[in-house]
């Protein structure tokens, strides 16, 4: 690749996202809505379990992942479906950028805008559950990691339902099962600070499903994209 | 086996064919291996010192559970070529293995809980193998639920293929993590204690019952290919002209 293609490439990646970014702001409610989700799932644990405070110190991590796993699951169709529905996403397929990096753009906005949103959030209902201030650091650290996992691989899930009828369920239906990995690890990083173990193990292996899901998740989206406006 | 036959029955409507004479074959060895395996397992085996008769559900548990693993991979392969080759047959295959992998994965997990209820005294637990299986029910739940979501067979066929694909790189990260998950909650359940050497006329059974799943497995997948060629096929002559015909069988 020539500095010349590199240089566009890069251009219309940064257009790509800019134009995702604007759009999702001008959107509040669609985004906001899955931030609010995420409060409202989690606030509703209490009312059914118990307001016991060991019970909730016990609980909270899980909770709070669980939580955060299906407000990105919320949001997640909207990823391609809107570009579909106005024909802007068989441009981005003509286009001479790879397929792959553009839909790596797509992701990177789209988890700024829902992913980063909830980890901002999720500090507010660790406290909501009595969690100690090392938990709640690694909660977001955790969720920082995490998080991305799950739009990238939310993103072939959303790549593959893109015109599909009951889009939404069948989405949650064939992403949940895949990252089950990402809320062991994530959750379980929590926990491990609440019992005074070291985390590192499951923030490295957190980090290593964040490198594979870079890697490939993109490459397989782009592909059920191209399957998917056959 | 030289490539030119392999591409011969790559054709749906000699592939039909070859499936339709295989299946009374699979299935007469699915019925003869399963009499047998059955009058080893109930008959012959004798009872164990700890379980009691109740260990008898290996029989069918531990088949069912490998097949169940076997078959996802094998579906995967066939998307795969499908996907790959833009091979119609291969993708059929695939759609006709689903149902039967799903088949198997749920009566491993439903005879693993009649076995836990009397040995663990409990229905479930999350243990890894469990909680894996369990997973993996889901995957294909999901790819038939993807499957039958799009109208387009060929799409179907593609977007699906990707999917058994992604679900297949992932199956071994979910059962190590679930693995690891499970060593971390000690003491939350049961664990799965490393069996005494089994006897080798009970291993003999599981063999014997293991070979009869799998006879079953593939009569199963046959008919139900055939089913699939011709309902996807219908247009073509050949169908129709098969359809028309009398059956003889």
């Amino acid at each position: 690749m020539s500095a010349v293609d590199r240089a566009g490439t890069l251009a219309a990646m940064a257009a790509l996202f800019a134009r995702d970014v604007r759009l999702a702001l001008r959107r509040k409610s669609d985004t906001l809505g899955a931030a609010f989700f995420f409060i409202i799932v989690a606030s509703l644990f209490p009312l059914g379990v118990g307001p016991e405070p060991s019970l909730l110190v016990r609980m909270g991590p899980g909770i709070v992942w669980v939580a955060a796993l299906l407000a990105s699951m919320l949001s997640m169709p909207r990823l391609f479906a809107d570009d579909a529905a106005d024909g802007s996403l068989e441009q981005l397929l003509l286009s001479s950028t790879p397929l792959p990096l553009l839909v790596l753009s797509k992701v990177a906005a789209h988890w700024l805008l829902s992913g980063l949103l909830l980890v901002i959030v999720a500090p507010l209902l660790a406290v909501q559950y009595g969690l100690p201030a090392e938990q709640v650091g690694m909660l977001v650290v955790s969720l920082l990691l995490g998080t991305p996992v799950l739009s990238l691989v939310g993103a072939i899930g959303a790549a593959l339902t893109v015109g599909v009828r009951g889009a939404a369920v069948l989405l949650s239906l064939l992403v949940l099962p895949l990252v089950t990995p990402v809320l062991i690890f994530g959750a379980g990083a929590v926990e491990a600070v609440g019992a005074g173990v070291d985390a590192s193990a499951h923030l490295s292996l957190l980090g290593a499903m964040l490198a594979l899901a870079l890697f490939g998740a993109p490459w397989a989206a782009s592909t059920a994209l191209r399957i998917s406006l056959d | 086996m030289n490539r030119l036959t392999w591409s011969y029955f790559a054709a749906p409507q000699r592939f039909y064919r070859l499936a339709g004479q295989a299946v009374p074959w699979c299935a007469a060895v699915a019925i003869v291996l399963t009499l047998y395996g059955l009058f080893i397992g109930l008959g012959v085996a004798p009872t164990d010192f700890q379980q009691g008769d109740s260990y008898r559900i290996i029989f069918i548990h531990v088949p069912a559970a490998w097949t169940a693993m076997v078959l996802y991979v094998a579906m995967a392969f066939w998307a795969a070529v499908g996907l790959i080759f833009n091979a119609r047959l291969a993708a059929m295959l695939a759609q006709a293995i689903a149902p039967t992998g799903a088949l198997m994965a749920f009566l491993a997990l439903w005879t693993g809980a009649l076995w836990g209820k009397p040995t663990w005294g409990t229905w479930w637990v999350w243990d890894a193998r469990l909680t894996s299986t369990l997973i993996l029910l889901f995957l294909y739940i999901g790819y038939m639920s993807l499957r039958a979501a799009i109208d387009d067979e060929r799409r179907a066929d593609r977007a699906s293929a990707v999917l058994a694909i992604v679900g297949v790189v992932n199956v071994p990260i979910i059962y190590f993590s679930v693995k690891w998950w499970n060593t971390l909650h000690q003491g939350a359940s049961v664990s799965l204690t490393k069996a005494p050497a089994m006897a080798a006329i009970m291993l003999q059974g599981m063999l014997i019952m293991s070979l009869a799943l799998w006879a079953y497995c593939f009569a199963a997948v046959f008919v139900r290919v055939r089913l699939v060629i011709l309902e996807r096929e219908r247009g073509a002559a050949w169908t129709r002209e098969h359809l028309a015909r009398p059956q003889p069988a």
